[in-house]
């Protein structure tokens, strides 16, 4: 399965860039996330609750960095395995361009699912996997730029909020 | 007037009852006190190394039993192969191990990697879940023509290939073959896939073990269509118990179509644990592991090419043929693209010269093994394919083109090593065109052309070898079995009779035909006759039920063991009569002597031979009761021409069946209803695979379709009402009933016409399209339609 996209954000590169290796704001932004350890250089370790399709898991994965190249692109490989469910990896090359004051993010995500999600979920996964995208990149944008007045989402609020004064230190730097 | 009992009669079949009142004994009503379950934890991968399996977490879990994994099954024999198939350069085809749980390597999605023995299912299934494996995913074969490319990923490292066997049959024809080839007038070439298909019987696979420590037997309670070869299979080759100790049982089955006759993995481990844990072990399968479990069927990739002369005979033919073996060999997966696929290439017809090649691949799938037909479906379907092409590129009419090279004198002896004894193809094409009223095709193509559909007529023949088979002729083609069959006859004191027959009935209604030929022999009602099968314990060894063999090969035995019960009785009856043996007659259950008015009846000779008061002892034994094994002297030929017409939308390009029609001769036939649904059954997964039904996987080897939500089954709706009539018959030359067999028919017939329909459809509607792939999806025609 692929998938590609971009989305504007109203940030400069350096201050997406760090955001995208933030467990706390990954957290807020993979939908059904429940827990994100770890950090960039060693990899995370995240707990996600989703359902697809007739098949609703608990996956556990791991996700790693590799090829940085700061601020301008990253490749996000992960895992996750959902027990009896199956398990689903991929890959997201994602490249940052400088668009005004602000970045261009495009995404392009290869993923895989095997186990019960193909024997069921085949039909929508294309489907599923681009609102999983367009809700982390929704909600990631969120996270950036700062809680909008009227934020629906508590999460994406509280984070937003708490990472306010850090992403302005960080894009003041 | 109809008959209203014995052979010919279409009594209701008996067992509906307890069918139809859900009183029905399926191996899973069958429940031992104390039992525990066990669920298997399944690969989700298709190719992978297991680096490790720990359970030390999921056994401490509650309930749990017991895990096993394949290091249990160490030094305990694998899943064997029954069929050896050789190849074209006379070395036998590669066979890998294939052991009860996975070890080493895990080969295909759903290959069980470890069983979980617990007080109830859910602790069984949760503790699965605790597991911790460490399996390193590695590239997946799923291409059949890629498998067999210089570094392809292997599926077996230890043989070095993925190619099973290469086999040329046959091979010494090959260069007459190609020389035919080279100066035929006309040549026409058909490349085509016949579709991977799961034969999805209503009632998954089910497995209880059970082990008495008194006796130390042990007991599998299965869903098999042969439990003989389980016994067989599992005791000697995987578990080593002799069939002394050993009781397999089959009870009612709910339907088979080839994917319960196989010797499966989950049967040898619930056996095996019960033993190992002094208690039964039971396994119900899901409909999601049915799926990733049971054999599948078809999966071939084939080219084939049919030469004429300037006259539009048939001169030769040749194929080529990918057939997917799946990861392991089923028990008789390696017969089914060979001998029971390549002998039937010549089909109703005088090609002289035939070549085929078929190369058997492993890949990483389920194993691929026998379904409703078995090579036969596949054979027919790219033989009449091809004609139907021939007839478009020469202009000429296709009934025409099969008819002009129709077999017409019997016994023929085709190229393909078949001698078929009877048949009259012209006939049931006759009966066809009569039927199916060709006359009024055009009328109905205009009312159809009126609301904007595209209608179609597609015609095919069918010929397939069926009520296997000779042991000696299987013996040297490959075959690790005998297949013949037995039948016991006991007759009671008080004139009651019970059949114990190696054949097994799961559908096929031998509880109602079986009777209807003991009634006709010896003249008393069905009801006095009760049939027992399913049972290692209970009938003599036999081969079970498939390959339309039921009646006449099983029949053939119950007729043996029948006769010398006559024979016997009527030395008794003699007696009784004070009458020389040669004057007694048998008639409608009465022993008369010829010529006077001297009788007994059926019941005083039978009393007679269990209370022997006034019995001639010093010549026969008492007791009424005789066993026979029959082994046929050939296969036999059932035969036959299908029509179908479909409507084509083409908007949509989903395609109707408007009516379909059969035309079948069987030879004899003792239950002319249950033929009828026999008919029925066929065709009705005939237009599944054609229209609906694909077993599909990605190119990581992924199971796609593992639901009804993606792996379409036909229903009522999809299917119409059929003509079917079986009234031409060329009765068998070779065994005592004169019957072919029909299990088979319908699902051999059937997809065939159904494509031939729908390409004449596109054609009338002006669309050059030569071949549309099985199943012939809506949007697969819509693709053909717009180029």
């Amino acid at each position: 399965m692929e998938l590609k996209g971009s989305r504007s954000i109203a940030a400069p590169r350096e201050v997406v860039y760090a955001a995208m290796l933030d467990p706390d704001v990954l957290k807020a932004c993979v939908p059904g996330c429940q827990e994100m350890t770890g950090n960039a250089d060693d990899g995370f370790e995240a707990v996600v609750v989703q359902k697809v399709g007739p098949v609703k898991a608990t996956f556990k994965g791991k996700v790693a960095i590799e090829d940085p190249n700061p601020p301008a692109s990253l490749k996000i490989v992960g895992e996750g395995k959902g027990g009896a469910a199956g398990f689903a990896s991929g890959g997201a090359v994602v490249t940052l361009t400088e668009e005004g004051e602000g970045t261009l993010l495009e995404y392009d995500v290869q993923a895989k699912v095997g186990g019960k999600l193909a024997q069921l979920g085949s039909r929508i996964i294309d489907g599923f996997a681009k609102k999983m995208a367009d809700q982390f990149f929704e909600r990631f944008q969120g996270v950036v730029e700062g809680p909008e007045e009227g934020e629906t989402d508590p999460e994406v609020a509280e984070v937003a909020a708490e990472k306010k004064g850090w992403l302005k230190r960080l894009a003041r730097g | 007037m109809p008959k209203d009992h014995g052979i010919g009669a279409s009594n209701k079949r008996r067992e509906d009852i307890r069918f139809l009142t859900g009183t029905g004994n399926y191996t899973d009503d069958i429940n031992i006190h104390g039992q525990a379950y066990v669920y298997f934890l399944r690969s989700d991968v298709a190719h992978g190394k297991i680096n490790s399996i720990d359970t030390a977490a999921a056994a401490a879990m509650p309930g749990v039993v017991r895990i096993f994994t394949g290091a249990d099954f160490e030094g305990i024999g694998g899943l064997p192969c029954g069929w050896q198939v050789t190849d074209k350069h006379g070395e036998p085809m590669k066979e890998p191990p294939h052991p009860v749980l996975a070890q080493g390597k895990v080969r295909h999605v759903g290959d069980p990697i470890a069983a979980v023995v617990a007080d109830s299912l859910d602790q069984a299934r949760d503790a699965a879940e605790a597991i911790e494996l460490d399996i390193e995913e590695l590239p997946a074969v799923v291409d059949m023509k890629a498998a067999v490319q210089e570094g392809s990923a292997l599926v077996h490292d230890d043989i070095g290939t993925n190619l099973c066997y290469d086999w040329g049959f046959v091979e010494e024809n090959k260069g007459a073959v190609e020389e035919a080839f080279s100066k035929a007038a006309h040549v026409t070439t058909l490349e085509l896939r016949n579709n991977r298909l799961v034969a999805n019987p209503m009632e998954p696979r089910v497995a209880v073990g059970d082990f008495n420590r008194a006796s130390g037997d042990s007991t599998l309670y299965t869903t098999s269509q042969n439990p003989h070869v389980i016994r067989l299979l599992m005791g000697a080759f995987v578990l080593g118990i002799p069939e002394h100790k050993l009781r397999v049982v089959a009870p009612d089955v709910g339907g088979g179509f080839g994917t319960k006759i196989f010797h499966y993995a989950e049967e040898a481990f619930c056996t095996f644990a019960a033993k190992q844990l002094n208690r039964a072990v039971k396994w119900t399968s899901s409909r999601s592991e049915a799926f990733m479990s049971d054999a599948h069927g078809r999966d071939h990739v084939t080219k084939i090419q049919l030469a004429l002369d300037a006259d539009n005979n048939f001169t030769a033919l040749r194929t080529e043929t990918y057939a997917n073996m799946g990861a392991y060999l089923s028990t008789f997966a390696p017969s089914v693209p060979t001998w029971l696929h390549g002998t039937l290439m010549a089909g109703n017809y005088k090609t002289p010269l035939i070549y085929v090649n078929v190369k058997a691949v492993f890949t990483n799938t389920v194993p691929v093994d026998a379904y409703r037909g078995a090579g036969r479906p596949e054979a027919t379907f790219q033989l009449e394919r091809v004609i139907d092409k021939a007839a478009r590129e020469l202009g000429v009419d296709p009934v025409e083109l099969r008819r002009q090279n129709f077999i017409t004198e019997f016994p023929y002896a085709t190229p393909v090593a078949v001698e078929y004894d009877t048949g009259d193809y012209h006939a049931t094409m006759d009966k066809l065109v009569e039927i199916a009223d060709f006359a009024g095709f055009e009328a109905r193509r205009k009312d159809s052309e009126a609301k904007g559909k595209l209608r179609g007529l597609g015609v095919n023949c069918y010929i397939e070898a069926c009520g296997i088979a000779p042991s000696n002729l299987v013996g040297q083609l490959g075959a690790r079995a005998g297949l013949y069959e037995s039948a016991t006859v006991r007759v009671n004191a008080t004139g009651g009779v019970v059949v114990m027959t190696g054949s097994h009935s799961h559908g096929q209604g031998h509880e109602t035909s079986f009777p209807q030929v003991i009634s006709e022999m010896i003249g008393i009602p069905e009801d006095q006759v009760e049939i027992v099968h399913g049972d290692t314990a209970r009938s003599p060894m036999g081969m079970g039920t498939y390959g339309s063999r039921s009646l006449a090969v099983g029949g053939s035995a119950m007729v043996r063991a029948a006769e010398k019960i006559i024979n016997k009785a009527k030395k008794i009856a003699a007696h009784l009569m004070e009458a020389s043996e040669g004057d007694i007659e048998l008639k409608d259950g009465a022993f008369s002597v010829a010529g006077t008015d001297k009788s007994v009846a059926w019941g005083e000779v039978c009393l007679a031979a269990y209370v022997p008061h006034n019995y001639p002892l010093e010549d026969i034994e008492p007791g009424l009761e005789e066993t026979a094994f029959y082994d046929p002297s050939n296969f036999t030929y059932p035969s036959g021409a299908y029509c179908c017409e479909v409507e084509v939308d083409p908007e949509t390009g989903k395609v109707t069946i408007e009516s379909f029609a059969a035309t079948d001769d069987f030879g004899n036939i003792v239950n002319p209803m249950i033929v009828d649904g026999q008919v029925h059954g066929g065709i009705g997964q005939g237009i599944g695979q054609a229209l609906l039904e694909n077993c599909a996987y990605d190119e990581n080897g992924q199971l796609l379709s593992a639901s009804y939500m993606d792996y379409a089954m036909p229903r009522a709706s999809d299917v119409p009402f059929y003509k079917v009539d079986h009234s031409c018959q060329t009765p068998c030359t070779h065994n005592p009933l004169g019957v072919k067999g029909c299990g088979e028919a319908g699902a051999i017939g059937s997809p065939p016409a159904v494509v031939n329909a729908v390409i004449d459809a596109l054609h009338s509607g002006g669309h050059k399209v030569e071949h549309i792939d099985m199943p012939v999806s809506p949007s697969r025609v819509w693709a053909a339609m717009n180029g």
